[in-house]
């Protein structure tokens, strides 16, 4: 085994050291070195959406990322999204439409509506249909996620 | 109006807030202390002699804590086949050993060889890197009717041929249905493939085994849809562990959809080697080990010929089946092409006379199992195909020819051994003609041809068997297990209860649709109702969830432990108000004896049970719990009529859905928002099988699509919003809640719809095309009009 190295990053705000094999992923060492376990893997080559997470608010797979490139950087995953008790809009929305079914692409495609819409406040259906292209989900069929995406899009543009 | 709650409410799903905030807990979440992790080294040839696993180099790899093969699982069961299937001469069908891990010979790629237990999940895949193999390559037989042929290469040497068996149903109709054909006015013939997909549920396989040396206890952590069923079938045939001394648990699961019924080699071998080592093994299944280790689905290629007399009446059905078992019998492999495909060739039509024959064959493949839906999908296809096609032949409306021979009487008793109890086709049909705006197909097709597009309209009915049952009936079919469903109620003494299940929610949201139906009896809040499913530790022993049962059979089963609890409750709240039992009604919580103001609350009767100062013990035990095992009279038959309408653009072949409806008939509903969510992904899945999804293997039975990058799921951007309805309901009439099950019927009706909609759409662009073999990807759809 090659020798572990040290890195220190912000996770959902949270200072965060863990040690890793340099080849070992984001993915693996935000579950298996700080215990965050909504990160979730559903292929390991970036093409599910299940292991997504922000790094320094860009959306990436972390399945894709090394854990030694979250040196210095902010990652943000599902944990981070509720302050507290009080759920995202995302979120309470999800629960409002069903949007979910077996929960484990869920992690991931809130990550990513969330990220569209810090950069996207209004995007059409079609927009968001191709912005979550990249996430799979065998359960829904996707029309709730979409019907849950676009109502909380709305209630955010209402609120800001 | 809607109501708030209690059945009929669409109660939001109390699962999801922890899945929402990442604190699910799936298997791959569980992690014990002192775990060692496994790596399986498996065949990457299709079909070869196994001279020599040589892991001497490997043992001696950094953190390798032992190598397993299959020399160590010699004198250890192997894993069982659930059904056993007569075939046409009566005999039974062939059923080849499968050990967990190869022994002797490589059968597909992926079967597994060897098992490296490490310290860590590198470790031990650097390790299986190390072990040298000699393999003796052998021909690989892929395709099924070359299996069959004289002298083909055989999968398994000690079995007579590759044909586990040639099934005729119904043997005895065979004579006067080649008659009907002989006597038809019009006969209209299909070949078609049903082709091989991959479940693909998003959280691939995990399992974990853990022994307790100071007990001598078992426990698999695992990602099943049936912990019971895997507790039987590994205990008792597998690793000989009695029940008692063995646990599983499948905690949180990521979606199911079939893939995870069937006992698999990774759950014996974590139970095995932890017991072997005496420490936690666990095993997490990477997706490119999913795509050659989880049991794939559908894989048929039929011939369907219908036979129509001068009126448009069907008279007869032929079929000639293969149907794929890969290399081999994965647990209830053998019943799907056979009892839950043959017995509903009916579909929703009135044909006296039907036969099937299935051919089930052995290839170098993954073993094939079902996949929601699971054989019904496979007969709807191709009846709703033939159908669609011989409309066109006739040059009758495709609705129709459908209505004119709907079965319209019940309970209807079908030439294929089934009595669906209850049903009105013409309803739903109705019902999705209204929700498509028929008549405005032309103006639409207009507007889609201005930009060069055609535009096609598909329909289609279907019917499936759900809640398969009666345990009797399915013992002579040849099922090696009951299929009843079990529940424990119990009642607390503050008035909480606790539902203890034997259905398994994977998905389904049970935790929220089961409180629905207790509360709604009893007349409380929804939140006084726990579910408690998936550890055999406990519940009561039950069948799992598949076949979309778990409210026709589980339900029926929560329905009676809940009637025992009230009628207990009753005799106490009688003691309690001095009163005759007779007398005792309850609602909205509340007992009260008729025709006067005495009452007494649910919790005092529930507390009473537990301090029982002032309780009737001479004639009653304290207490509140309630256990009931429901085993069905019947099948359910959920049936309804599904439209697709399409854009085809004719320079790439490309087909694009535009709208989609579902008109179902569910019987009662418990939640429908869950119901309409159920559906929705059956229609995902049933349009990605029409348009992206196969699984491709090359003649040397590499699997070409063993990846996302291959396999085609169907992606946000592919699908559209769904239509959907399940207003026109004819309630079941056999279990005491009239519901039908919703879960598989997507899967079902979609796929005829879509890709009667592309050959309409080419047949109004006049090219002379009658089918095109799903996926209708591009390509396949631009060489279909093209020549």
């Amino acid at each position: 085994m090659s020798k572990r190295i040290h890195v220190s990053t912000t996770v959902n705000g949270d200072e965060a050291d863990f040690l890793c094999d340099p080849r070992e992923t984001l993915l693996d060492c935000l579950r298996d070195h700080l215990g965050v376990m909504g990160v979730k893997e559903g292929c390991g080559t970036g093409d599910c959406g299940a292991c997504s997470v922000t790094l320094d608010g860009r959306l990436v797979c972390s399945c894709l990322v090394l854990g030694v490139e979250a040196e210095g950087k902010e990652v943000g995953t599902v944990e981070g999204m509720a302050a507290g008790e009080v759920l995202h809009p995302l979120q309470r929305k999800f629960i409002e439409h069903a949007a979910l079914q077996c929960g484990i692409c869920t992690p991931g495609i809130l990550v990513a509506a969330k990220t569209l819409l810090e950069r996207n406040p209004d995007p059409t259906e079609t927009e968001l249909r191709y912005w979550l292209a990249g996430n799979l989900c065998r359960c829904t069929g996707y029309d709730k996620i979409i019907r849950a995406v676009m109502d909380a899009a709305a209630e955010m543009r209402e609120a800001s | 109006m809607p109501k708030d709650s209690g059945i009929g409410a669409s109660s939001k799903r109390r699962e999801d807030v922890r899945f929402l905030t990442g604190t699910g807990n799936y298997t791959d979440d569980i992690n014990l202390n002192g775990q060692a992790y496994v790596h399986f080294l498996r065949s990457d040839v299709a079909h070869g002699r196994l001279n020599k696993v040589d892991t001497s180099v490997a043992a001696e790899m950094p953190g390798v804590v032992r190598i397993f093969t299959g020399a160590d699982f010699e004198g250890v069961g192997g894993l069982p086949c659930g059904w056993q299937v007569t075939d046409k001469h009566g005999n039974p069908m062939q059923e080849p050993a499968h050990p967990v891990l190869a022994q002797g010979k490589v059968r597909h790629v992926g079967d597994p060889i060897a098992a490296v237990v490490a310290e860590t999940a590198a470790q031990a895949r650097n390790a299986a890197e190390a072990i040298e193999l000699d393999i003796e390559e052998l021909p690989a037989v892929i395709d099924m009717k070359e299996a069959v042929k004289e002298g083909a290469t055989k999968v398994h040497d000690d079995l007579e041929s590759n044909l586990c068996y040639d099934w005729g149903f119904v043997e005895e109709n065979k004579a006067a249905v080649d008659e009907a054909f002989e006597k038809a006015a019009h006969v209209t013939t299909l070949e078609l493939v049903n082709q091989r997909l991959v479940a693909n549920p998003m959280e691939p396989r995990v399992a974990v085994g853990d022994y307790n040396r100071a007990t001598g206890d078992s426990t698999l952590y695992t990602t099943s849809q049936n912990p019971h069923v895997i507790r039987l079938l590994m205990g008792a045939f597998v690793l000989g562990i009695p029940e008692h001394k063995l646990r599983v648990v499948a905690p949180d699961v990521g979606g199911g959809f079939g893939s995870k019924i069937f006992h698999y080699a990774e759950e014996a071998f974590c139970t095995f080697a932890a017991k072997a080592l005496a420490r936690p093994v666990k095993w997490t299944s990477s997706r490119s080990e999913a795509f050659i280790s989880d049991a794939h689905g559908r894989d048929h290629v039929t011939k369907i010929e219908l036979a129509l007399d001068a009126d448009n009446n069907f008279t007869a059905l032929r079929t000639d089946t293969y149907a794929n078992m890969g290399a081999y019998l994965s647990t209830f492999a053998p019943s799907v092409p056979t009892w839950l495909h043959g017995t509903l060739m009916a579909g929703n039509y009135k044909t006296p006379l039907i036969y099937v024959n299935v051919k089930a064959v052995f290839t170098n493949t993954v073993a094939v199992d079902a996949y929601r839906g699971a054989g019904r999908p496979e007969a709807t296809f191709q009846l709703e195909r033939v159908i669609d096609k011989a409309a066109r032949e006739l040059g009758v409306d495709p609705v129709a020819l459908r209505r004119q021979n709907f079965i319209t009487e019940f309970p209807y008793a079908t030439p294929v051994a089934v009595e669906y109890d209850t049903g009105d086709y013409n309803a739903t049909m109705d019902k999705l003609l209204e929700m498509v705006d028929r008549d405005g197909f032309e103006a639409r097709a207009a507007e889609s041809a201005k930009s060069g597009k055609l535009r096609g309209f598909g329909v289609n009915t279907y019917i499936e068997a759900c809640g398969i049952a009666p345990s009797a009936l399915v013992g002579q079919l040849g099922a090696r297990a009951g299929l009843y469903e079990s529940a424990t109620v119990r009642v607390n003494a503050t008035g909480g209860l606790v539902v203890m299940t034997g259905s398994h929610s994977h998905g389904q949201g049970h935790e929220t649709a089961f409180p629905q139906v207790v509360a709604d009896m009893i007349g409380i809040s929804e939140d006084m109702v726990e579910v408690v499913h998936g550890d055999t530790a406990n519940t009561p022993m039950g069948m799992g969830t598949y076949g979309s049962r778990s409210l026709a059979v589980g339900g029926s089963a929560i329905v009676r432990a809940t009637e025992k609890i009230i009628n207990k409750a009753k005799k106490i709240a009688a003691h309690l108000m001095e009163a005759s039992e007779g007398d005792i009604e309850l609602k909205d919580g509340q007992f009260t004896v008729a025709g006067t103001d005495k009452s007494v609350a649910w919790g005092d009767v529930t507390l009473a049970a537990y301090v029982p100062h002032n309780y009737p013990l001479e004639e009653i035990e304290p207490g509140l719990e309630e256990t009931a095992f429901y085993d069905p009279a019947n099948f359910t038959y959920p049936a309804g009529a599904y439209a697709c309408e399409v854009e085809v653009d004719p320079d790439t072949g490309k087909v694009t859905i535009c709208s989609f409806a579902a008109a179902d008939d569910f019987g009662n509903v418990v939640n429908p928002m869950i119901v309409e969510g159920q559906v929705h992904g059956g229609l995902a899945q049933g349009i990605g099988q029409a348009l992206l999804e196969g699984a491709v293997y090359d003649d040397n039975g590499q699997l070409l699509s063993a990846s996302y990058m291959d396999y085609a799921m169907p992606r946000a951007d592919d699908l559209p919003s769904f239509q959907v309805d399940h207003s026109c309901a004819t309630p079941c009439t056999h279990n005491p809640l009239g519901v039908k099950g919703c879960g598989e019927a997507g899967a079902i009706g979609s796929p005829p719809a879509v890709v009667n909609a592309v050959v309409d759409a080419l047949q109004r662009g006049g090219h002379n095309v009658t089918h095109i073999d799903m996926p209708l990807s591009p390509g396949r759809v631009w060489q279909a009009m093209n020549g």
